[in-house]
């Protein structure tokens, strides 16, 4: 992936380089994840958009590790850099770690946290808030159990849960589906890791409450500094968080950039037809939205040439059928998968 | 489950495994469930006798039949005298009333007309003895199946699995009388033992004593692994797939995700909700032990309820088959609310229910 725009480098969290992850089934191989790139930086959002079916929830699960069974990562690298308290950096390659290792464990929820979609199932129904809670910080803090409950208690009302003493003692049950994601976004942060990763956080939750979650996640990214890498198919969501977005198509990162280039200059057909696709209020009612044409192939018969061919509009005859496009750097910068930038330079 | 045992397993590795809950909650579903165990048991009473009047006849027509049969002739009056003595000459609910009555104020279960005796001193060992033979079974049964089932469903379609699976459905499949008689072939013919009963000659009629609780264990095993097996396949099967359910819960994977290793997460998350259906099969498994345990008593001569009941229905020996039904209800009725009791203390959303 390019790194032509200027980031600064000490910033850098994660870099995933060429992830593949695969789903052998008794059908056939699901290639859910076919070469993807990406960087996280420190105190950036990262959204990963794209429909359902194009490999950004399982690009991001895989980062730890957590994608279900029989999906695994076959290929690719997962540098994670572990920024200490002296300054000194350590790089790991989580890619590489056995799922259930020692040393992956030791960064789940303590250097990386995670808020997935569901808060309704996504917590235990059976133990209190505080109980699953307050386990992170034992586990990975060492702290005892009443301390424990006084961080747990501090980080309930950071995350905006009204009586935090009371309701670190009540079941997930007794709370609202928009209390439940704080609850879960508490619980990835309470040890403070340097990188979020959110799972589609606001899918199963209504509008307002969404806009609640999604502010309460910027406020503490400001507080924490901590990377941010968002997945998402709102593009609303995009243009209201991201610093950087990658649009994900087929398992592939179909164009990466700054989210002002890919609102304002959009190089790929395919974000262009996404982004040609939302509603706005001076809309005009006469004219029909604009959709998508065809439909997102099947996952397990993949075009031979560019993934995105049989639906795009500015197919160059006898070749986008034939191959499948390298990332090319934009002068803008970032990158996009597509040959009709191939004379621009090839990254 | 002592709490205070998970607690210490589980602190020193971040946070409980389990909190007690609260004791408020707690003691006001008791009450509840203690207030609705009363008409329960009333009813159940009502059901046992209405059970032991419905064969057409009683006590009084069987033993005039057996003396008719020997040539004896009885006198119509002599017969309305025992009628009356009996007290079988009354409406059924003066009967029902009375029984009641003598049992609820005195504790008095009535007298057995075939062994010419107080009901109490028939049932109670018994009795004993069939409720610790099916709280051994229960054990057994649990001991087997909640780690073989776990085992099972974590990992699922592996060589173990199909083992157990298999042997579970043989064991399913296999009727406990069969199953009774081909152990005690096998332990009379190769290991020149006799499997049956619960104690040895000697024992049989000797007081409660150390030593005759050591030999009554060394006999138990028999019946307990012959009764336990079919409990134990069906368990095996519950809590495979209960588990395989749960495994596949996000709540899991946020487990993983927080950094817990595989055997903690499993035993704190998914485990704990699928030993919910486990526990309720308390009140489903006691009735079927104990009915199921009937035929294996008479197969291995158990001193248990079972062949004393079925004896006393042949013979319409009204009050003590009546007391045992009723007994045996009470029992099942005991393990039901254990169960229920069990489930509310680990799972909260069933002690909020109100």
């Amino acid at each position: 992936m390019p790194v032509e725009r200027q980031l600064p480098a000490e910033d850098l969290l994660l870099e995933v380089r060429d992830l593949h992850v695969h789903f052998p089934l008794d059908e056939g191989t699901v290639k859910a994840v076919a070469g993807v790139d990406f960087d996280v930086y420190r105190n950036r959002t990262l959204c990963v958009v794209g429909e359902s079916g194009c490999g950004k929830s399982v690009s991001a699960q895989s980062i730890l590790q957590l994608v279900d069974r029989p999906g695994r990562i076959v290929q690719g690298q997962i540098r994670f850099h572990r920024h200490d308290a002296d300054g000194s950096v350590t790089v790991t390659d989580l890619a590489a770690l056995r799922s259930s290792s020692r040393a992956l464990r030791a960064i789940r929820g303590r250097h990386i946290g995670m808020v997935f979609q569901e808060p309704n199932t996504s917590l235990s129904p059976i133990h209190t808030v505080g109980n699953q809670i307050s386990e992170v910080i034992q586990l990975h803090l060492g702290e005892d159990e009443e301390a424990a409950r006084r961080r747990g208690i501090e980080m309930l009302e950071r995350v905006g849960i009204a009586r935090p003493a009371q309701n670190y003692d009540a079941y997930t049950f007794e709370l609202s589906g928009g209390m439940r994601q704080r609850v879960m976004i508490a619980m990835a942060l309470v040890c403070s890791p340097a990188l979020l990763i959110a799972d589609e956080p606001t899918t199963a939750l209504d509008v307002t409450t969404q806009a609640q979650i999604m502010s309460l996640l910027q406020e503490l990214q400001a507080d924490f500094g901590m990377g941010v890498m968002l997945i998402t198919h709102d593009l609303g969501v995009v243009a209201e968080m991201a610093d950087d977005v990658v649009v994900m198509y087929l398992g592939q990162v179909a164009e990466y950039g700054d989210v002002d280039r890919i609102f304002h200059a959009p190089a790929h057909p395919y974000t262009k037809a996404l982004l040609r696709s939302i509603p706005n209020l001076d809309f005009d009612q006469d004219i029909r939205l604009d959709s998508i044409r065809g439909m997102v192939p099947d996952p397990f018969h993949r075009p031979v040439g560019c993934p995105f061919g049989p639906r795009c509009d500015e197919v160059i005859e006898g070749r986008c059928e034939a191959e499948n496009p390298p990332a090319f750097s934009l002068e803008e910068g970032g990158s996009v998968r597509c040959l009709h930038y191939e004379e621009v330079t090839l990254s | 489950m002592p709490a205070d045992a998970f607690r210490r397993f589980s602190t020193r590795q971040g946070g409980v495994l389990w909190a007690p809950p609260c004791p408020r909650t707690m003691i006001r579903y008791i009450l509840r469930r203690l207030l609705i165990m009363i008409p329960t048991l009333f009813g159940i009473s009502i059901i046992a006798f209405i059970i032991i009047q419905l064969p057409p006849g009683d006590y009084l027509t069987t033993v005039i039949a057996q003396l008719s049969a020997s040539g004896d002739l009885v006198e119509e009056d002599v017969i309305a005298s025992l009628k009356a003595q009996y007290g079988l000459d009354r409406p059924m609910h003066v009967q029902y009333l009375k029984w009641i009555s003598n049992i609820l104020l005195r504790g008095d279960f009535g007298t057995s007309f075939e062994w010419d005796v107080a009901v109490g001193e028939l049932i109670w060992s018994r009795l004993g003895l069939t409720v610790t033979l099916s709280v051994a079974t229960l054990l057994f049964t649990w001991a087997v199946a909640f780690p073989v089932g776990i085992y099972a469903a974590v990992r699922q379609y592996s060589w173990g699995d199909y083992l157990f699976t298999g042997i579970g459905f043989v064991g399913l499949a296999i009727p406990n009388f069969l199953l009774a008689l081909v152990l005690m072939y096998v332990a009379f013919k190769y290991f020149n033992q006799s499997v049956g009963g619960l104690f040895s000659p000697d024992f049989v009629e000797a007081p409660w004593t150390w030593a005759r609780v050591q030999d009554m264990l060394g006999h138990l095993w028999v019946p307990m692994i012959i009764l336990g097996t079919a409990g134990t396949a069906g368990l095996i099967r519950i809590m495979r797939a209960n588990l395989l359910d749960e495994l596949r819960k996000p709540y899991v994977k946020t487990a993983r995700a927080k950094g817990l290793s595989e055997l903690r997460l499993l035993l704190k998350y998914p485990v704990r909700v699928a030993l919910n259906p486990f526990v309720s099969t308390i009140g489903l498994t006691l009735p079927i032990l104990i009915s199921g345990s009937a035929i294996v008593s008479v197969v291995l001569s158990l001193p248990t309820s079972g062949p004393l009941l079925l004896r006393a229905l042949i013979a319409q020996d009204m009050y003590l088959a009546g007391s045992f039904i009723l007994m045996l209800g009470i029992i099942t009725v005991l393990g039901t609310l254990l169960s229920d009791l069990l489930l509310a203390w680990l799972d909260p959303r069933i002690r909020f229910d109100d």
